[in-house]
């Protein structure tokens, strides 16, 4: 028994030897570290590779990485509510950038206000000053954003494309033209999985449809959710509707982005994580394993999202949390996360080497095309509208009358105060 | 006397904690949720520490019945009574099917009986994922023929958008009116038999006169909306239904076989040597002794069918009208949307229409302990 001992003694003498140097490096910080989010599956490996460089910087702290699964955040989020408003909030959450944090969790009084930490990180330099308005309120900055994804992306495969005699569309009556051509090959022209893409694929419509300045005016409350735009856009999305496949409410978004993949579609439009998807999971390569388009009639405009996390109040474990937060800003961090996310980084000086071609095409059409918030994914709109719009397609999609759609939109909007 | 009032007292101090506990956190937190319903805790802010809270009467409940955005809770309203009458139809019909048939005692009852009632014993969310594969488009049910050599179905079992029976909401009122006038004809014809002038004053004229009312005047009862909206028996939701009813024919099996056991052999035989054919027997004799169990599976059948979630989360998700169900919609409403006072309106909806059911059972109930 002695000679274990013994034993044991000296392999740890050993790890104390080699551990210091780094160790000096290190934080001290003690504790666990609880992140918030609903990064699973794919998705999963980005946020790994974060918490790597956590732990690298803090070895002392246990991370616990407590995520949700369910696209979108559909399910993280409710989970989220019912800890929030029982009193367990996590140390650190993820949250989509925009009215989704400040309509819900602000507005509640809930966040603690990160401008110190964005003047001490020297981040209101790094970040477009658009994108801070964006995350912020007059009274404070609320979350540090990780990523930008772009939501109006079509998405193919070359090789299927010049099989079926047809080109990836500019307008939606491109699409038309070569959706029937698709059709009579019996090939589905365009993928659709359950209700939240649905969301998606509208929004990317309905900018088609009425343009970004009424996009824009429509949330500022300017332009009317009954005016005719935006029925005209309900007609646009209704077509459309008609040339995806009908089993769409039973598949996920990667089942849909497969059916592209497996030659049983012609096109997706999905964000660009789906990129990272068919990148990372299906190894293919940009360019050649698929193509991308911007979503018809939307070309010059880039529809954004942006993932962040933000510090609670009353978080368990608040040091922590401030150090995971300098992480997912810092210049590494965003570099090591998006690319294996299959997103941009917020950051103005990100080293555009380390991305792959589709990412570099996006961070050029960030940089030059006009921006405008996504609804499906919380930029645009606060969740009572987003909540209340999910069941409006629901019945849309079931009645099909734009009409009614778009009264019900109208008095949604004058609920959640838009 | 002395020593018997002790003895109350005693039981009352015994039963005073779980009548607090009791009272607290089921009838309190039933009052709370009623509360809620009537003010307009939702939107921005709805969250915070202390949120605003302003009292607005009814208006949750007007709009969800009449109002616009109310439409999905109205369709998924339809959903559960098709689902709970489909549900009910098939889970006592089959377990009381299979219930006969073991109860004939045929080779191996005992290995039949664990078999069938195996599925109880899965919770909903392992059975929907199984029967979400199944029933998937192009797999599962849908493949079987092709082994036989047939064309495979594509039926579209969970995402189907076709609808049956569908009936305009506009009309819900008189629809209603004509069903309580159907009811009471029916109710009257069948106690004719008993006492005619009673069934005649009660019942039949009552009922005829509001049928015949609904049929010439019907105009004069308000439609409920100001626009035509159509829900009906959705197609999807057969996939749901066939899922449930294999979960739990199983268990309706078993009560009514222990129902059938325990009805005495002599009783059987004599049955028997009057001249009863066996369909006869379970007609006449078994299933009419068995009728306590059958109102008992009925109320717990229709109450899992009314908070019905996880099997229909689990098979098509939380968002598909097609196979909507207000617990769902209550879910999602409360913490998705944050709409707190809506949420809470339909939770107040399905906890009345439980009432409906159980209230007249128990009320029954003690009736019958009365008269003994």
């Amino acid at each position: 028994m002695k000679k274990v001992f013994a034993k044991m003694l000296i392999v740890f003498a050993a790890a104390l030897l080699i551990g210091a140097p780094q160790a000096a490096q290190a934080s001290d910080l003690k504790g666990d570290l609880e992140i918030f989010s609903w990064w699973a599956g794919d998705e999963g490996p980005a946020l790994a590779a974060l918490i790597d460089i956590y732990k690298k910087q803090n070895p002392g702290v246990n991370v616990i990485n407590a995520t949700v699964t369910g696209g979108s955040g559909v399910n993280a989020k409710a989970v989220l509510k019912t800890r929030m408003l029982g009193g367990e909030p996590p140390d650190s959450f993820q949250v989509h950038a925009g009215q989704e944090l400040i309509g819900t969790w602000v507005k509640a009084d809930r966040m603690e206000d990160l401008t110190p930490l964005f003047k001490e990180q020297g981040w209101l330099d790094v970040f477009p000053e658009g994108l801070i308005k964006l995350i912020g309120t007059e009274n404070g900055i609320w979350s540090v954003p990780v990523n930008i994804h772009r939501s109006n992306v079509m998405w193919y495969v070359p090789a299927n494309l010049k099989k079926w005699g047809i080109e990836a569309p500019k307008t939606w009556d491109d699409f038309f033209a070569a959706a029937e051509k698709l059709k009579a090959q019996g090939i589905v022209p365009l993928a659709l999985a359950q209700n939240w893409t649905a969301n998606h694929l509208w929004e990317s419509v309905a900018l088609a449809s009425m343009g970004p300045d009424n996009w824009d005016a429509l949330w500022a409350g300017s332009l009317s959710f009954d005016s005719p735009e935006v029925v005209k856009a309900w007609e646009l999305f209704g077509k459309v509707l008609q040339y995806t496949n009908s089993d769409a409410s039973s598949l996920s978004w990667q089942q849909a982005t497969d059916m592209v993949l497996d030659g049983r579609a012609a096109f997706n439009i999905m964000g660009d994580w789906a990129a990272g998807y068919m990148t990372t999971t299906k190894k293919l390569m940009p360019g050649k394993g698929y193509g991308w388009v911007p979503s018809p009639g939307t070309s010059g405009e880039f529809m954004f999202l942006a993932d962040s996390f933000g510090l609670p109040k009353g978080a368990p474990h608040r040091d922590n949390a401030l150090a995971w937060l300098k992480v997912l800003g810092s210049r590494e961090g965003s570099d090591t996360f998006n690319p294996l996310k299959g997103s941009i980084s917020a950051r103005k000086d990100s080293d555009l080497s380390k991305y792959n071609d589709y990412l570099k095409s996006a961070a050029k059409d960030w940089a030059g095309d006009r921006v405008v918030g996504s609804l499906a994914h919380g930029v645009a709109a606060n969740e009572t509208f987003m909540g209340g719009f999910a069941s409006i397609m629901e019945m849309f999609l079931k009645s099909k009358n734009p009409q009614a759609a778009s009264k019900a939109c109208a008095q949604l909007a004058k609920k959640a105060g838009i | 006397m002395r020593e018997a009032s002790r003895d109350k007292w005693k039981a009352f101090l015994t039963l005073l904690p779980s009548m607090i506990l009791i009272g607290v956190f089921v009838y309190g937190f039933i009052g709370n949720t009623i509360w809620t319903s009537m003010t307009d805790w939702g939107g921005v802010g709805s969250l915070a520490l202390v949120p605003e809270k302003n009292f607005v009467g009814l208006e949750n409940y007007i709009d969800l019945f009449t109002g616009f955005l109310g439409s999905g809770f109205r369709q998924d309203l339809v959903n559960a009574v098709y689902y709970s009458v489909m549900l009910l139809a098939g889970a006592v019909g089959l377990g009381m099917f299979i219930a006969i048939l073991l109860d004939q005692k045929p080779k191996g009852e005992d290995v039949l009986r664990t078999i069938f009632l195996y599925p109880m014993s899965l919770s909903f969310i392992v059975s929907g994922t199984i029967w979400r594969w199944l029933l998937a488009p192009q797999g599962g049910v849908n493949v079987l023929p092709k082994y036989f050599g047939f064309d495979p179905l594509n039926f579209k079992w969970l995402s189907s958008q076709s609808a049956v029976l569908v009936f305009n909401w506009q009309d819900i009122l008189r629809i209603l009116v004509s069903f309580a006038a159907f009811i009471l004809i029916l109710t009257g014809v069948y106690m004719l038999r008993k006492d005619q002038s009673k069934a005649i004053k009660r019942w039949l004229v009552p009922g005829i006169a509001l049928g015949a009312f609904v049929w010439l005047f019907g105009d004069i009862i308000p439609s409920a909306l100001f626009m035509e909206e159509e829900h009906g028996f959705n197609l999807a939701t057969l996939g749901i239904i066939i899922a449930t009813i294999w979960q739990y024919s199983g268990y309706t099996m078993a009560l009514y076989l222990a129902g059938f056991n325990g009805i005495s052999q002599d009783l059987r035989d004599a049955a028997m040597l009057d001249g009863a054919s066996q369909a006869g027997y379970y007609r006449h004799v078994a299933i009419p002794m068995l009728k306590p169990i059958t109102i008992s599976a009925v109320i717990i059948l229709s109450h899992i069918s009314l908070k019905m979630f996880d099997l229909i989360f689990a098979m098509t998700g939380p968002d598909n009208a097609a196979t909507g169900h207000p617990a769902l919609t209550m879910y999602l409403t409360t913490f998705r949307a944050n709409d707190f006072a809506k949420g809470a309106a339909i939770a107040i909806v399905l906890f009345l229409i439980a009432a409906m059911f159980i209230v007249p059972y128990l009320i029954g109930q003690y009736r019958q302990r009365g008269r003994r």
